[in-house]
This record gives C-alpha cells, sequence and structure tokens, in this order.
C-alpha cells in the first residue's frame, strides 16, 4: 500500500546509490532493476536486503529464480553478508523457487502463480519483512512456455508485494546494452519504477554505470553514474559514494614547505584546501610536493603519498637527490606511500583503495602524484568524477591537499579547455609552473592563479632549482611563453606582462 | 497391481482448484479406477508444504507413486496430454473430449 507521501523512499543503504536516488526507492512499490548478464543485478539485489539488515534493522524475503539459496549464501559471504546467520535469527528468509529437479514440468492447462505467492507471502509474516528481492524475472520465463501468463502472474506478484506494504526489487534481464529495458517485455507491469546497469566496455576497460531510467513521481538524478563492484564494499557508485553536507571551512593556515610560496597563497594553505600544482615535466610538481611533505612531518603531522608511474624506490631516490630522506620518514611512521600503475587497475579502484588508506592511516598531509598519469586510461568525465569524489572525502577530514597535473597528457590539445583546467576550477589553490623564455633564454616560473576567499599574490616569479630545493624569486617582467605548459593560459593569464607584484 | 498417489497443490478453493481436481479424480477414475489416491493441497493454507517440494505454479499435480515422480501443471482440462504427462495407462481409452 503506497503511503500517503507520494515520495516517501526506503533508503537502500547501497554505497552510493541513495544520493543518485535522492533518498532510495519509492518505499512500498516495486522497482524493476535491469542489466545485461554479469552488471550487477543479483548483488543489488541481495545488497538491498543486506543493507537493509545491517544499517536499519529491516528484515528481508529474496526469492530466487536462478542461483539456488546456497550458491548466493556462499557468493555473497566475501561481502561479509552473514546470511545463513540472519536466516537463524529470522531476518533473512529464502524463497527458493530456482530450477531444481523435476521442476521442467509440462503445462496442460491454465496455471497461475499462487503456489509462488503462498510461499512469498508466508516468508515476508514470517519474518516481519520490509524488503523483498527478486532474482531474476528473465530465469522464470526460461521454464515456462506461455510467456503471457508468466507476464500476468509476474504482475500479480508485484501488486501482491504493493498489497503487503513491502518495498520490493525485481531483477530482469536485458540482451544487450542500450536496447530496450528488459527480455520478454518485463518492464510492461513494473514501469513504475526502472533502474538500469551497465557494464560496458569503454576505450579497453570496463566500465559499470548505473542508471534510474525512471521513479514515479519522485524525483531522482539522471544520467549514468560510475560505479564498481569493491570485494569490501561490494556496490560503490562513484563519485557520489562519500558525498555528505560540507561542514565549516578551516581558518588555519598550514605551511607549503617554501615560505615564499605560502607568501604568494596569503600565508600558507588553508587546513582543508585543495592545491593542484600544474605544469610540465622538470618544473618542480614533484619536488614542491614533497617540500610540502616534509613540513608535515617536520609539524609531526602523518603524510600519505599517492603516486602513480613511479615506484616507492624510485622516489625515494628522487627525494635523496634533493636532500630529503623519505625512507627514514616512513620508518618514523608519519609517511605512507601508496604506488601503483594506473593500468593496474579502474579509476573507481584507484578511488576505493586511496579512500581506504586515508581512513586507514588518517593522514593530515596528501599528496598524489600525478593525476595525469590517470587520464591515460579515464576519460575525461570519469577523472572529473574521481576527484570530485576525492575532494568530498578530503575536505570532510580537513586533509590539506596536493594534486598535481602535467599537460602532457594526450587529452590535452595545447590552448583548449582540458579535465585540468576543470579540476583547477574546484581547486582552492592553482599553482601554475611553467617554463619562460627571458632574453633567449628558458627558465622556470611560478604564479599562484587563485586562492580562493584569501588574498594572494598575483605576480609572476622566477623559480629557480639547486639542490637546496626551489627558490622562488622576484616577479619577472616582459616574459613570452615558450612552451605551451599549461591549459588555458591564453584565458587565465592574459596581461602578464602588466601584472605587478604586491 | 500398481497403485498410484497424487498430490495436487492448488491456491486456494477457485474453480481453477475445482477443475484440476474434477479433472484428476476424472482421469484416474477411467484409467486407474479404485487403486489412486489423491491428496490436495492448499499451498495458501499450507506454504511449507509448497517450500518443501519448491512448488511455484498451481494446480500442480506431483505424480508419488508409482516411480519415478511426475510433475504437471496446469487445470489438466486437456484429458489426452494430462493422462499422458501423468503416465496414466490405457489413454487411448479415454472417452472423446467433451467440450
Amino acid at each position: 500500500m503506497a503511503g500517503s507521501n507520494p515520495i516517501e523512499r526506503i533508503p537502500t543503504g547501497i554505497n552510493g546509490f541513495d544520493h543518485v536516488a535522492l533518498g532510495g526507492l519509492p518505499a512500498h512499490r516495486s522497482t524493476l532493476v535491469s542489466g545485461t548478464t554479469g552488471s550487477g543485478k543479483t548483488l543489488f539485489a541481495v545488497e538491498f536486503l543486506s543493507r537493509g539488515i545491517t544499517h536499519f534493522g529491516e528484515p528481508g524475503v529474496f526469492v530466487t529464480f536462478e542461483e539456488t539459496a546456497t550458491d548466493i549464501r556462499r557468493n555473497v559471504a566475501s561481502l561479509g553478508f552473514p546470511i545463513e546467520q540472519w536466516e537463524g535469527e529470522h531476518r533473512w528468509a529464502f524463497v527458493d523457487a530456482s530450477a531444481g529437479i523435476g521442476d521442467e514440468a509440462p503445462a496442460v492447462g491454465a496455471f497461475d502463480f499462487g503456489a509462488l505467492l503462498a510461499r512469498i507471502q508466508h516468508a515476508v509474516r514470517q519474518t516481519g519483512a520490509q524488503r523483498v528481492s527478486l532474482d531474476s524475472l528473465g530465469a522464470i520465463f526460461t521454464r515456462f512456455a506461455d510467456f503471457s501468463t508468466v507476464r500476468h502472474e509476474l504482475f500479480q506478484i508485484a501488486s501482491t508485494l504493493e498489497d503487503l506494504g513491502v518495498t520490493s526489487v525485481l531483477t530482469a534481464e536485458r540482451p544487450e546494452e542500450y536496447d530496450g529495458v528488459t527480455r520478454y517485455g518485463v518492464e510492461q507491469f513494473v514501469l513504475d519504477n526502472v533502474i538500469i546497469l551497465r557494464n560496458v566496455l569503454q576505450r579497453g576497460r570496463r566500465s559499470r554505470t548505473v542508471e534510474i531510467v525512471k521513479f514515479r513521481g519522485a524525483p531522482h538524478r539522471t544520467g549514468e553514474w560510475l560505479f564498481t563492484i569493491d570485494p569490501q564494499d561490494g556496490i560503490v557508485v562513484v563519485p557520489v559514494a562519500f558525498l555528505t553536507p560540507s561542514g565549516h571551512a578551516s581558518l588555519e593556515r598550514v605551511t607549503s614547505g617554501n615560505g615564499k610560496l605560502d607568501e604568494m597563497c596569503g600565508g600558507g594553505f588553508y587546513r582543508d584546501a585543495i592545491i593542484l600544482i600544474s605544469g610540465p615535466s622538470g618544473t618542480g610538481k614533484t619536488l614542491t610536493s614533497l617540500r610540502f611533505v616534509s613540513a608535515g612531518l617536520a609539524a609531526g603531522e602523518r603524510c600519505l603519498i599517492c603516486t602513480f608511474d613511479e615506484t616507492q624506490e624510485q622516489l625515494f631516490r628522487n627525494a635523496a637527490g634533493w636532500g630529503l630522506d623519505l625512507k627514514a620518514m616512513r620508518d618514523s611512521g608519519l609517511l605512507r606511500v601508496v604506488s601503483g600503475y594506473p593500468e593496474e587497475a579502474s579509476p573507481e579502484d584507484h578511488f576505493l583503495r586511496l579512500r581506504r588508506a586515508i581512513e586507514e592511516f588518517a593522514p593530515s598531509r596528501l599528496v598524489i602524484d600525478t593525476l595525469s598519469a590517470l587520464e591515460r586510461v579515464v576519460s575525461p568525465r570519469s577523472l572529473f568524477d574521481f576527484v570530485i569524489a576525492l575532494m568530498a572525502v578530503l575536505r570532510q577530514k580537513e586533509i590539506t591537499t596536493v594534486l598535481t597535473a602535467s599537460p602532457t597528457g594526450r587529452l590535452m590539445p595545447a590552448g583548449t579547455s582540458t579535465v585540468t583546467g576543470e579540476i583547477a576550477g574546484l581547486a582552492d589553490v592553482w599553482i601554475l609552473l611553467e617554463y619562460m623564455e627571458r632574453v633567449g633564454e628558458i627558465r622556470r616560473a611560478i604564479t599562484v592563479l587563485q586562492s580562493r576567499a584569501s588574498a594572494h599574490d598575483q605576480s609572476v616569479r622566477e623559480v629557480t632549482i639547486d639542490e637546496a630545493g626551489m627558490r622562488i624569486g622576484d616577479p619577472l617582467r616582459g616574459i613570452s611563453h615558450v612552451l605551451r605548459g599549461t591549459v588555458g593560459t591564453a584565458r587565465l593569464w592574459p596581461d602578464t606582462e602588466e601584472t605587478e607584484g604586491p | 497391481m500398481t497403485r498410484y498417489s497424487f498430490l495436487l497443490y492448488v491456491a486456494g478453493n477457485t474453480d481453477r482448484s475445482k477443475a484440476a481436481e474434477a479433472n484428476l479424480r476424472f482421469l484416474c477414475d477411467a484409467l486407474v479406477p479404485g487403486t489412486y489416491e489423491v491428496e490436495v493441497i492448499d499451498a495458501g493454507e499450507r506454504p511449507d508444504l509448497a517450500e518443501e517440494r519448491s512448488v511455484l505454479a498451481t494446480p500442480t499435480v506431483v505424480r508419488l507413486a508409482p516411480p519415478p515422480q511426475r510433475r504437471v501443471i496446469g487445470d489438466l482440462s486437456d484429458h489426452g496430454r494430462a493422462a499422458v504427462a501423468l503416465g496414466l495407462p490405457n489413454h487411448e481409452k479415454l472417452p472423446p473430449e467433451r467440450q
């Protein structure tokens, strides 16, 4: 029975999904979850019940047409769902309608699914279930020749579930991506609420998305949202999984590790700031971020470095060249390094790995060097999502973060707006490192392009790098760009010659 | 003599349930008179028994004896096909189908 409030929701508890659904599934109604083989339908159905039990204390009934109850218990044990224990506590009940022996019965004359309905009602009453999952409807069609009867009977089941007042998830197969909603026209009877899970190859990489096609009378976010299936966390919809309402903004300043840079930024970075350092290789991005880390360590703060394209050993060697003994810092327990190649995993998995490291290690400072490496394996949209997701976690935990990016990624044709430019728009501080030509010689230059809610130095200053590290000099004048280092330079930096220091 | 034993699962006392039972008894009386038994189970009253045998559809007839076990779903309105599906002997002797 529908509640009087037409948009009453039942949060699924599935990581991130309820953000996309703006609260959850329509309460006391059936929602169709449709997808191709391997799209995560069964997991969605299982998690809907499991999270109901663990997060909301709501018992559930799982009606399985395809896999046996034994298979499901075993398959989800690794996610930490103790289904057998819940069954013992009468919080979970199976209605096992999987094809078994003696089930290949010929049909002679009219029939209905009265027995199945009775079994479901019985299980719902016995457990006091508020959630029911049916997985998957396609399997039942393969067992009965008369599709129109099956459709009609499934409609009966869906409406009985609504009469029982439970919220249910019904899964169904799609023959292929982007072609209709389901095989067998299942959508005809639960068209009110439809979710599609997709599993497609994009640029040689598997990409999973979830899309809410419709919720009757209830708003929801539109479009396809990336998700991953994590061995520990199950379905995780990125990037919205960890968005939380932003709290207060920190007014505390922390040092960048370079006094002059602190000055340029108006007195250091805010503690909850996200800083983007962009520039071609050799301009001092890694050096700047390592100085930032060593300043943190000197202040007794825990620091996490995440490198792509560089092993821990390579990083330590480079740092030693600048007089930084990272190994000793790591051994002190204050520094942790996570390294890996972008190709090893999907962006969602990189995100989860990083989030886990952040949660376990609880750093005060984080460096990601370099974000651009990820551009090789993901679309700009995915990288953008990745950064948004990360920022949500970082701001909430007030972790001062330096992200580096180089303009050498193949997605960055000179002079066009790229993902770095978009990410810069989200960062609190954008530090540009560039090569400059002046009277026939190439020099390095630094500028701080934005520092949200903070007065800062807008001049272009010369940078020199020596064994002592990076020295920031006086404002440069009369310079021109030799290497189109940075994206959007022309737009963001139109009047270099006229810019004055403070 | 072979004894025939059937379970008939139905859902409530509906026309379909009554038709299934009548058809089953008609077939047995015609083909195996006096040597059969039929137990009718209402899945609505005994969902546990439906669960036990994984019955989904109603009506469902389960032939328990003689082995092997057989199942037929539907109201058995087509007597000829029902007799074959249930493995009843002499099904060719059935009177022509009534309309």
